[in-house]
């Protein structure tokens, strides 16, 4: 994993705002907390998950989202968000398994296109902190390339690559020389290290919620109030 | 956002009291107002005097609470609730809290909570400080599980029905309730004439009146007493034909929420069904081992009967009776077992030369008593009695007596307080200068004496004695003041524990415990309690909650305090006796120890609960009795 930490995030959604065709895109951008030096206390937060039908953002959809708001103190239930969504592709037998949302509830659900104006809303202003970055950075951005043909690409704070920090600081130097396993970053390893209860995965509210909950508990343990969102972000 | 369902928060509030009692859509609401936050374990989540906007309750780690001073207060875990004090009062923190261990805790805005005690009264009697609701609940909620699907309720009619006609006046209606001594009243319409019945003009019943009626609708709006008794009225009442099984009486009162449920027989009135008659109520199946007892016709054959006693008690426990009820039952059967060896020993031995009375002391004479028990016992002799000539022949009923007992599953008494030990063999002076000098000097082994001699009730023979000796350490006591104050820190020695902390019993200390000895840390302590109390009242009576009745009728507690540590005394009282019935169940030997992974969480919210009410009333008898403060 890379630290993206140096990059110059500023420059960077200033290009993409200026881009952008979309007016909800442009102003999305032009919401989106970009200095470095920010204090991690001073950020509102959106814990984000998806459910798709399968890992390949290029030939999978998004069946569901989930989106958690919470800042360095609390997490906010009462805007918290999830939509079903109908995917372009089929659910295929193993992901309906895994986050068993069957076809006839995504029958009647709406396309990605319909909630965009909802999804920039709870976004704009707010940090997105996923678990496994790559994952709704990826599908997200392809959704909207394909709805807007606009690019979307925003900081974000990856709780499994802070979990794998934490992890590979505690392991050491001699750890580190001779190669000792550095332990399971997965969501539900992740919250058992700081006593975090166990919930049903594979929901994207919940898995927002499990991920909102474990980023408040890494900062508990491993920052301070007022490290710097430069340290977090990638 | 109705439509957002966090599935994970509501699942787990909805297995914790008082949201599981709220209505389901209620609940959705309030999850969608949740707020979380994560403590590390050492963080000082809640600092005295701060503000509070918040309920809080544990999802997981633990949390603990602190007094004022810094003593620990509560050391709470998932599902426990914590802040509400605070809210209650002045929104600023009461209680501090720090985190034990890395917390999740769930929490609840003071705005939702607020609304919600307004809406909901099973929320706002859950965070009641004073209400003792939730342990009622508990109590009440044993009594609703009562098998009495074979029992109507016109066998539990005692009192005879009064009434009134709608148009007698409030103040007519007031002095009636008075002389008759009656909480409620039936307002009749003459105008309705019974059916079947047309010449008797009392009429239907189209209301009733209660005590509280009166204070709501005369007293609190300042109405005219001579207005008819009709005005105030509860009319569309509910009431039960006479053939009602009790259990359907039951749920209707509990359902509809009322205390009392007028009975009618074909339209006419034929009494009022109040709760507590419900819970009087007494189960059957003891009334016929009693009759037993008195067919026996050797010590043999009744050591060989008593083995029936603890499926006995287990029948009583498992029919959901409570503990006044298996206590009456189980002290009555044990009065029985005395009364039929001493006329055994009687046709063994002679008639006696001077009249006696054999006493039963402690929990036996109040009614108190369970399956693990020793003897208490001692003679009150005829002032006639002469030693030289007299004792060999009590002193051979004593050891009769006590020997027939300890074969029939009385144990001897460790203490020795048993007829057989010729210093409780006295005559009636004897026994009144002997409780007078107790009284007077009261040294600690006279303390010890009077919690065990001072529950005394007459068994056999001339009982009448055991009333002499009931008026004359009532009328003593009462105005003992320095005695009160030794029993009343006497009754501080036994202490209840804090809580429980997951399987373990939680000591003030933080200290944590195995196992709890109910009766010594739980009802033993409250019993002292309400004998000091009941000694200071003058009550003439033996059975705590009978004692707690009178407590509560001569003011001495604060308001509610005295239904508190009657629901306390249940509680915990029942906990012990369902654990006592496992054990005989699993073939174990019965005893008063529980061990807190044996008790579901509900019975450890209660018991916890209940330990803090018997607490407060020790630290209350310590202020009310303090030797340098004037009675009354």
């Amino acid at each position: 994993m890379t630290h993206s930490n140096n990059i110059n995030w500023h420059d960077r959604v200033q290009a993409l705002q200026h881009q952008a065709s979309d007016a909800r895109l442009k102003h999305f951008y032009s919401q989106v907390i970009t200095s470095g030096t920010t204090p991690i206390s001073h950020i509102n937060m959106v814990a984000m998950d998806f459910e798709t039908t399968g890992l390949d953002s290029n030939d999978n959809d998004i069946v569901s989202m989930g989106l958690v708001p919470f800042n360095l103190n609390r997490i906010f239930c009462r805007q918290a968000r999830h939509w079903l969504l109908k995917p372009t592709t089929p659910l295929d037998e193993q992901s309906v398994v895994l986050h068993q949302i069957t076809h006839a509830e995504v029958a009647d659900a709406p396309r990605f296109d319909k909630v965009i104006t909802e999804l920039l809303t709870v976004l704009a202003g707010s940090v997105v902190v996923v678990h496994y970055h790559q994952l709704e950075r990826a599908f997200l951005r392809n959704k909207i390339q394909q709805v807007l043909g606009d690019t979307l690409l925003f900081p974000l704070i990856d709780t499994m690559e802070l979990e794998f920090r934490a992890l590979d600081a505690r392991r050491g130097l001699l750890g580190k020389l001779f190669g000792a396993p550095i332990g399971s970053t997965r969501l539900t390893d992740s919250r058992k290290r700081y006593g975090l209860p166990v919930y049903n995965q594979h929901h994207a509210l919940t898995d927002a919620l499990a991920t909102a909950e474990l980023l408040q508990a890494q900062l508990a343990h491993h920052y301070r109030r007022d490290t710097p969102l430069q340290d977090l972000w990638m | 956002m109705a439509d957002v369902e966090l599935e994970e928060v509501y699942a787990f509030l909805v297995q914790y009291p008082p949201f599981n009692e709220l209505p389901d859509l209620a609940l959705k609401n309030l999850v969608a107002h949740v707020e979380i936050a994560y403590y590390r374990s050492g963080v000082e989540l809640l600092q005295l005097g701060e503000p509070i906007a918040d309920l809080y309750m544990v999802r997981s780690g633990s949390i603990e609470v602190y007094k004022r001073n810094g003593e620990l207060f509560n050391r709470l875990e998932q599902g426990e609730l914590f802040g509400h004090t605070g809210l209650l009062m002045n929104r600023k923190v009461r209680f501090p809290a720090t985190a034990l261990e890395d917390s999740l805790v769930y929490c609840i805005p003071d705005a939702i909570f607020f609304s919600y005690c307004d809406d909901y009264d099973v929320f706002a009697d859950f965070f009641d400080p004073d209400s003792g609701a939730q342990l009622r609940q508990a109590v009440s909620n044993l009594a609703d599980n009562n098998d009495l699907s074979t029992v109507k309720v016109n066998t539990l009619l005692h009192r005879q029905v009064v009434s009134v006609a709608k148009h007698t006046s409030i103040r007519e209606a007031a002095m009636l309730m008075s002389h008759e001594r009656v909480s409620s009243l039936l307002v009749t319409d003459p105008e309705k004439p019974l059916p079947n019945d047309p010449e008797d003009d009392d009429g239907q019943v189209i209301g009733i009146v209660t005590d509280g009626d009166l204070r709501r609708r005369v007293l609190a709006t300042d109405l005219n007493p001579a207005t008819a008794v009709a005005e105030i009225m509860t009319q569309d009442l509910l009431v039960a034909d006479d053939n009602t099984y009790v259990f359907e009486a039951m749920l209707i009162m509990l359902r509809q929420n009322v205390h009392h449920l007028p009975i009618v027989h074909r339209k006419r009135p034929v009494g009022v069904l109040s709760l507590s008659d419900l819970l009087r109520h007494e189960s059957q199946s003891s009334v016929l081992f009693v009759r037993g007892i008195f067919n026996q016709q050797s010590i043999e054959e009744l050591a060989n009967y008593a083995q029936q006693l603890p499926d006995i008690f287990v029948r009583l426990v498992k029919e959901d009776s409570n503990s006044h009820m298996i206590g009456s039952a189980m002290s009555v059967i044990g009065k029985s077992f005395k009364q039929r060896i001493l006329e055994l020993a009687e046709d063994t031995l002679g008639p006696p030369p001077v009249k006696y009375c054999l006493l039963a002391l402690g929990s036996m004479a109040r009614d108190e008593q369970l399956i693990v028990t020793d003897q208490d016992n001692a003679l009150v002799l005829d002032d006639s009695y002469d030693s030289a000539q007299h004792d060999a022949y009590f002193a051979a009923l004593a050891t009769f007596l006590c020997d027939g007992l300890n074969a029939c599953g009385y144990r001897y008494c460790s203490g020795d307080i048993m007829a057989t030990n010729p210093m409780w063999r006295k005559t009636v002076s004897q026994w009144q200068s002997c409780f007078e000098d107790w009284i007077e000097h009261p040294s600690p082994k006279a303390l010890l004496h009077s919690s065990i001699f001072f529950d005394l009730e007459g068994v056999y023979g001339h009982i009448k004695w055991a009333d002499t000796l009931n008026r004359f350490i009532a009328t003593k006591a009462k105005s003992s003041q320095r005695f009160l104050a030794c029993l009343a820190r006497n009754a501080l020695n036994r202490t209840p524990p804090l809580g429980f902390f997951k399987d373990f019993v939680m000591e003030k200390d933080g200290e944590h415990k195995n196992s709890i000895n109910l009766k010594r840390r739980g009802t033993a302590p409250l019993t002292d309690v309400i004998r000091v109390h009941a000694l200071a009242v003058g009550s003439r009576t033996q059975n705590s909650f009978e004692r707690l009745e009178d407590i509560a009728a001569a003011n001495i507690l604060p308001a509610g305090k005295a239904t508190d540590l009657s629901d306390a005394l249940e509680y915990i009282s029942m906990v012990r006796i369902k654990h006592q019935a496992m054990d005989i169940e699993a073939n174990r030997a019965a005893d008063n120890n529980v061990e807190p992974e044996h008790l579901s969480s509900f019975d450890k919210r209660n018991l916890k609960e209940a330990f803090q009410l018997v607490s407060n009333a020790q630290n209350f008898l310590k202020f009310r009795y303090s030797n340098n403060r004037a009675m009354q």
